[in-house]
This record gives structure tokens, sequence and C-alpha cells, in this order.
């Protein structure tokens, strides 16, 4: 298309000015001195010593850290191998279960997911806490990471995989010398989609938590609960930008990945 | 591709073996004992609420020891079904409004220089991977009595008192519009950006306006991606529980909280159980329809 009309010009401004700006302005007021909202004190970043001495908002911070760490890399190689069980293995029996159980958690109410997930554990008798979220999370970025695993596996040349098996490469060495060296940014990319959806989730960490264990989102959500105040502006200014530099490393990521494959 | 055989052939089954057990375990499971458990009863039972199922020579004791009390709960007291029915219009509103919004967004980023268009997907994905916490505790601050609005119209002088969107159906609105437009944005953009911009021309040199040459080219042949971004917004919106929770007020009853409350609050978990089950039934046709256009389109959602 040779040229944007007003009318498009206006919706592509709209459209990221309603996306930015409520974060914008929560980003501005985790600086802002003075603790009303309404009244602007000056620059300020006193929030955010405020919010280095909160020791359980640190302590749930670094419990989700380690938390998304965990799940995140367990999504990342079920994910792969469900892509690659969709890519490559065919018609197998249960094909149809299997992709809808992949994909139903993408878009599955996180209530049903949380609530079910809570009643699997306390019927095994399982004890509460770190790994039972973690299963949770990895369970539910699954589908996310094999997503974007398959969609790296659908733009590949096949030939170089028969190619080394011709030459009588092991299935086993033909993934790691061939198949995984070119897919490997998707596979990136797919932990850290994961990590971060681990890291955001509420819902689902508050079903299948135990005592000792909550998470950052967790304590966000007690604390908002309670009211707006600048140290949960600087708390979520801070988790916006790990995030950002997150998907922005891995769209960088994809992005040559596609230049390569191109 | 050759067939192995040996260890390698069954290495090369551990690839389905692996992911497909923790789905059956993790994922399955879970859904029959949430099925399991809305059957129990929770004045005489406690966790993990027996009867359990024996195997199937005790089938029938087991069905006669099922409890359908916590649907008939849900059937006679008002406020269950009505937040059913509340829910699907909030979930209903919100697609429509998202559409009205993403539709012209996504034809705008298609439209746009190919090289603009990663940057401008990324843009849209960016807030999607922001906590959904941290978005609905944006609009709060928007939203609230003094908030940021009100400064900016008062400051305008459009109004001169609070306008009191806080905890109120609106609120809700806004913050699901919000937290769902990429849902709607990404399918839309997908299938308008493959969109064969030569029948279009095909179209206005044949003398079609270009208003015509939408209605008749480009609108059907984006219905796919408008089937697949409703679907997406329009399931999880249903269940949705934070934004309902921290947007709306009393009378924002959403199915989704009142299954919260159910389990956190009332610890009744066999009816929120069966809150959930409801939920699920409710979901069945939006999911089809999602897997439909997704096939159309061949696979990748």
């Amino acid at each position: 298309m040779k040229r944007l009309g007003p009318g498009l010009i206006m919706a592509l401004v709209a459209g990221f000015a309603f996306l930015y700006l409520p974060i914008l302005a929560l980003i501005a007021y985790s600086f802002n001195a003075s603790r009303l909202v309404t009244v602007w004190g000056g620059f300020s970043t006193h929030w955010y010593g405020a919010l280095m001495a909160n020791e359980p908002l640190l302590d749930a911070a670094w419990l989700s850290i380690r938390l998304a760490f965990v799940s995140a890399t367990a999504a990342t190689v079920l994910g792969t191998l469900a892509a690659l069980a969709l890519a490559r293995h065919g018609a197998f029996r249960g094909r149809t279960l299997f992709s809808g159980m992949v994909l139903a958690p993408l878009v599955m109410p996180e209530v049903i997911t949380g609530l079910s997930l809570l009643l699997l554990f306390v019927s095994a008798q399982v004890e509460r806490g770190f790994w039972t979220v973690t299963i949770a999370h990895a369970t539910f970025s699954l589908g996310f990471a094999c997503i974007v695993v398959q969609s790296r596996l659908a733009g590949f040349d096949r030939s170089l995989e028969e190619a080394a098996r011709d030459l009588g490469a092991t299935p086993v060495i033909t993934f790691w010398t061939v198949t995984l060296p070119l897919i490997w940014p998707a596979v990136a990319a797919a932990w850290m989609l994961a990590f971060t959806l681990s890291l955001d989730d509420l819902v689902i960490a508050s079903f299948t938590t135990g005592p000792g264990a909550t998470t950052l989102p967790m304590r966000l959500y007690s604390a908002v609960r309670l009211g707006v105040s600048p140290e949960i502006n600087a708390a979520c200014t801070i988790m916006i930008g790990a995030v950002a530099l997150v998907v922005i490393a891995a769209s960088l990521l994809l992005k040559r990945d596609q230049l390569a494959g191109a | 591709m050759k067939t192995g055989n040996g260890p390698a052939h069954r290495r090369g089954h551990l690839v389905v073996a692996v992911p497909y057990l923790w789905l059956l375990l993790f994922f399955l499971a879970p859904f029959a004992i949430v099925l399991r458990m809305a059957f129990s009863d929770a004045a005489t039972d406690l966790p993990p609420y027996a009867p359990h199922f024996q195997g199937f020579s005790q089938l029938g004791e087991f069905i006669a020891a099922l409890d359908l009390e916590n649907f008939r709960l849900l059937g006679d007291d008002a406020l269950y079904w009505q937040s059913y029915l509340y829910s699907l219009r909030i979930a209903a509103l919100t697609t429509l409004i998202a559409l009205a919004i993403g539709y012209p967004l996504a034809y705008a980023m298609a439209s746009v220089p190919r090289r603009w268009q990663g940057m401008l997907l990324v843009l849209v994905i960016l807030p999607f991977w922001t906590s959904f916490l941290i978005r609905v505790y944006a609009w709060i601050g928007i939203l609230r009595p003094e908030g940021l609005l009100d400064i900016v119209l008062t400051g305008m002088g459009v109004t001169s008192e609070p306008l009191r969107l806080l905890n109120t159906e609106a609120a809700v609105l806004i913050g699901m519009v919000y937290s769902y437009l990429p849902f709607m944005v990404l399918p839309l953009f997908a299938t308008l950006q493959k969109l064969d911009r030569s029948l279009l021309e095909a179209a206005a040199d044949l003398g079609a306006p270009a208003l015509t040459a939408f209605a008749t080219v480009t609108l059907p042949l984006s219905i796919p991606g408008i089937l697949a971004g409703s679907a997406l917004v329009f399931i999880p919106a249903v269940g949705e529980f934070v934004i309902p929770d921290l947007l709306g007020g009393p009378d924002t009853v959403m199915i989704g909280k009142v299954l919260w409350s159910e389990f956190f609050s009332n610890r009744d978990w066999p009816l929120a159980s069966a809150v959930a089950v409801v939920l699920l039934f409710v979901l069945v046709a939006p999911l089809a329809l999602l897997q439909r256009a997704r096939l159309a389109r061949g696979g990748v959602a």
C-alpha cells in the first residue's frame, strides 16, 4: 500500500495511545514525591528506596523469579517436545486430544485451571507450595511455548534433517546437531515468554500455593486491594521494565532468526 | 520420513509420550476431579470429599452416591445463574468494543510499510506481557474519584464534579477491553496482512468505491480473523476474576468472582467445582468456534 490516509493514522495513534497512556501514567506517578496521586510533588526516587526496604515484597519477588525460572524451563522442554510431536510425528493416535490439551490452557479461564490443579494436588495429598505452583505454571505456559516453537518448525527446511538421517545419524543426534541449532532462537523466545507468564500470574498461583510460598503478584494484589500507593507504582514500574527488556530481547531474537531463515 | 526401529524408534515415541502424559496428568485428570467434586456434598464431607471411584464393579453404588445438590443450588439461587448471564453479557460487550477498536488498529497496522509492521507488532504485544494486575492497577489510578481522568476533565472544564467511574460496570468494561485488546488485534492483523491486495486493486479497477471494496472484499476475507479474535477475547473474559474484583462494584458480580469467593471465602469446594463445570459447558460452543477458525487458518493460533 502506498499511502496512509488520515483515518488510518488516527486509528494507529488512538489505538496505541489507549494501550500506552495508562502504563505511562503509572510509571510517571512512581516518581512523584507526594503520596497523593492528585498532587505532583516533584521528581523523586523516594518510593524505590521504600520498596528496597520492604522485606516481604522482596522475598516474594525472589520467590517469583526462582519459580518462573524453573517453570519456564520445564514448559520450554515440554512445549518443544509437544511442537516436535505435532510437527514431525504426523497422525499418531490421540493427536486431536493432544493438540486440544496443548492449546486449551491458552484460553481457559484461569479460575478453572487453578481450581482443577488444586483439587488434583489435594487428592494426591501433595504438600502445596513452591513445587505445586511450578507444575501449574509449567502446564499452562507449555501451550504458549509450543506455539512459538511450532511456528519455527513450520518454516523449516526438512531436507537438512533427512540428509543427516541418510548419512546415518540417529534421530537423537539429528535433533541435537541439526534441528536444535536451527530452532534455538524460537526455543529461547519460548522460554522468555513462559518466564514472564509465570512471573505475572496471580489466579493460578493463588489456588495452587501453600503456606510460605507467596508470590509477587499475590503480594501486589493484597496491596492493591488496600488502595493506590506510589510504592506499588514503583514495584509495577520495575516489573514493566523487566518484562519490556525480555520481550524486546525475544522479538529481536525471533527477527534475526527470520532473517537468517529467509 | 524413515521409520526407525529398535531403541531409536522407541525414543521417537518418547517425544510424543512425555508431553502427552504430562498433560493427561496435569490438565485432563484435574478436570475429572473437578467433575467428581462437583457431585460431592460440602456439608457432610471433608476434603478430599468421598466417595471415591472404586472401579467399574462398584459403578452402580458410585453413581448412587453422587450428589446433585450443588447443581440444583446453581439453578435455584438467582445469584448464580444471574452472574452467568451477567458474565456472558460483559464478555459479549467486551468482545464487540474490542472489535470496534481493534479492527481499525489492525487494518492500519497491516497498511503501513512492511518494515514498520514488526515494530508495531511488538508494541501491541508488549502490554500483553505486563501483568494483568499492573494494567488493572493503572486504571484504578485513572478512574478513581479525583484520579487522573477527573483531574484532566475538570482541568479542561468538561465536568465540574468527579465522574465516579471506579466500581461501576463502565470501569469493568474499560479494564476488560484494555486487557484483552491485544488478543483481538493479533489474529486480525495476521489475517489482514495476508490479504491479497491485488483483489482490492481489481475491485478499484472495476470501479468499486473504496467503501464498497472494503465491504465486499476486505471484510468477508477477514472473517476468520474476526472469529478467532472474538473467541480469544470472549472465552477468558467470561471467567475473568481480577478485573471485576478490582474495578467492579457490588453490582458487577461475574462468575469468576463467584467461583473465587465460593472457594476462598466460603470454603465450599464442591460448589466452586459445580460453578466451574457449568462455566466449562457455557464455553464449549465458543471453544469449538475457535478450533474451527484455527483449522481454517492452517493450524497455528
